[in-house]
């Protein structure tokens, strides 16, 4: 159990490190190091006890984890939906393949604390009847996919992965995949596709991965930070989670602080932390600068002003109510001196960039949006613009087979909302509000 | 025809995955192929559907669809700079501009020598480390600043 100065930590005010827990030990990644932190010894106690699958699901569900990869759907439910008792292959995947912009929790997990994550998705196996596993990893993070695949090696060699893990009669293989450059493959399907060896296009829904998902088989995809918590949850007890966060919130989550903000890193805060206090703990905005803009959750999450956020709590209630989203946890924080319009348009060249082509709204809608607003930013904007812009964005979302096209409407829309003013500027002036005074 | 390196690094691969679903490890056979070769050729990419048993058009899918592979000759060190958010607030421009400055070259080129050529790259997930590139895909550098990335160039032969 943990002592009872991280309980205290609940009340709000610390990091409380569940995921990234080994990370201030020397060797943080090795297995002797996360042996000497109770590590693998829930699914022992699982296995050796014989725990039923409904009885850990129910624990999870206690818990109050939701999926931390951006759609915080809930852990328990999720996973009651593979039949534990279907005959032939099931697969557990891990979704590392953290593209969106501001995200990188997940990097730090495999990089800090591999073995948790190996040990969590063990127990998600067990729990779903998997004997396969495979952890897509972001192609970019390359050394990180290279130390995974060293973790991988010492957890077999230790008997926690492979055939009868610890002798205790429960088989469980668990592979690093590696993406190579493509965003869409965080979308769940998309996933599946690559790690079939396909172009990452998204797949129809229904039938979902739970029932046809890697060669058709049964296939659970979580986000890597979703199961990394689960050993912890196993070891405290799902209530002791819950009781971390506030009400529909149980637990910790990994924010990710970035752009305009002292010391950027990956803060493991208990849910319900008020964002001045998360503010505080990454040291302010850079340079003595003021506050003008956050995105909370990652660039598929509505962007708030400074006035806004700073009223809100980093919970998945708060932000709905404000307007936002919990998202991926991928913070982005921006000064006084930030133009909007020239960050909008970076952010719609991502989604041009990464549309995958599949569906007309995305393809064609995205490659549009990007070019009015490159337009303004070059000078040439129209006064019908705004409109414009407002119009395409709105009739890409809903109109896709995945989630990108949604994702790329957000920021336009949530951008032209809060600072309409510095559009209608830069078209009428040619030129950026924030370069007024120049 | 593969090397016999290549093919058993492919080998290596294959064992992640069921004995009838080869196509599986195209991504991390074409990986193992450009960083031996610096970039994809056609005969190269057919070379790796032949030996995973799939059909040419499918790889060639994914040769074009994955971002980190290079269907034209790339420089012996290929410069991957991050301009999306969290660096472009971290002044990844500034980083950009004295890299073209530096080899006189643009996005998408390559240096008259072949040794060095430059791309503009989406979020690698990093972005603590911002504003941040990667070398031949594997080596990423983070924090840079010009002196930095001085320093870095000069240590590569």
């Amino acid at each position: 159990m943990l002592n009872n100065k991280s309980h205290n930590a609940s009340k709000g005010s610390e990091v409380f490190p569940i995921c990234l827990r080994t990370s201030n030990l020397e060797n943080s990644s090795s297995l002797q190091t996360y042996l000497s932190i109770g590590g693998y010894q829930q699914i022992q106690r699982i296995l050796k006890e014989k725990i039923s699958p409904e009885k850990l699901i129910e624990e999870i569900k206690i818990s109050g984890l939701r999926g931390r990869g951006g759609a915080g759907f809930p852990t328990g439910i999720k996973w009651s939906f593979i039949p534990n008792d279907s005959a032939g292959t099931k697969y557990i995947v891990c979704n590392s393949d953290e593209g969106e912009p501001g995200t990188f929790k997940d990097r730090e997990i495999i990089k800090k604390n591999p073995h948790q994550l190996i040990e969590g998705m063990t127990i998600a196996a067990y729990i779903m009847g998997a004997q396969v596993g495979y952890n897509y990893i972001h192609g970019e993070i390359w050394e990180e996919y290279e130390s995974f695949e060293k973790a991988l090696a010492e957890a077999k060699k230790a008997n926690f992965l492979g055939k009868s893990i610890c002798g205790l009669g429960f088989d469980f293989e668990l592979h690093a995949f590696h993406g190579y450059g493509a965003y869409i493959c965080g979308e769940e399907t998309a996933l599946i596709e690559s790690i079939e060896g396909k172009k990452g296009q998204p797949r129809f829904k229904p039938p979902f991965p739970a029932t046809y998902g890697i060669y058709g088989r049964p296939t659970n995809v979580n986000n890597t930070e979703t199961y990394a918590t689960i050993p912890w949850i196993m070891q405290n007890g799902g209530e002791s989670f819950a009781n971390i966060g506030v009400e529909n919130s149980g637990g910790t989550k990994i924010f990710s602080v970035s752009g305009h903000i002292e010391r950027p890193g990956n803060y493991e805060i208990p849910m319900g932390m008020p964002f001045k206090t998360l503010l505080e703990l990454s040291g302010g905005v850079w340079k003595g600068r003021k506050l003008k803009a956050v995105i909370p959750g990652g660039p598929s999450t509505p962007v708030l002003p400074a006035a806004e956020i700073m009223e809100t709590t980093l919970d998945y209630d708060s932000l709905k109510n404000s307007g936002s989203s919990v998202g991926a946890g991928s913070l982005i924080v921006m000064d006084e001196t930030t133009c909007m319009v020239s960050t909008l348009k970076r952010l719609s060249y991502f989604f041009y960039e990464e549309s995958c082509g599949q569906c007309t709204p995305c393809r064609e809608g995205t490659g549009w949006v990007y070019r009015v607003i490159k337009r303004i930013v070059d000078g040439k904007g129209k006064p019908e613009d705004i409109d414009l812009l407002l119009d395409v964005s709105k009739k890409i979302s809903g109109r896709t087979i995945c989630a990108l096209g949604d994702a790329a409407a957000v920021p336009v829309l949530s951008f032209i909302k809060h600072f309409k003013d510095e559009f209608k500027y830069f078209i009428k002036n040619g030129k950026s509000m924030m370069d007024a005074n120049s | 025809m593969l090397t016999e390196t290549t093919r058993k690094k492919i080998d290596s691969e294959l064992k992640k995955f069921p004995i009838d679903q080869k196509q599986s490890a195209i991504i991390a056979a074409l990986q193992i192929i450009q960083t031996e070769n610096g970039f994809l050729t056609d005969d190269l990419i057919a070379l790796a559907a032949d030996y995973l048993g799939m059909p040419k058009i499918a790889a060639m899918e994914v040769a074009t669809f994955y971002n980190m592979f290079e269907l034209k000759p790339a420089g012996k060190y290929k410069i991957s700079v991050c301009t999306n958010i969290s660096c472009a607030l971290r002044e990844a421009d500034d980083i950009v501009c004295h890299l073209q400055k530096k080899l006189n070259i643009n996005f998408n080129e390559v240096t008259k020598d072949s040794k060095f050529s430059l791309k503009e790259s989406e979020c690698m997930g990093a972005c603590s480390g911002a504003p941040l590139m990667t070398i031949n895909n594997h080596k990423m550098h983070e924090h840079l600043t010009p002196q930095k990335v001085d320093q870095i160039l000069e240590e590569l032969d």
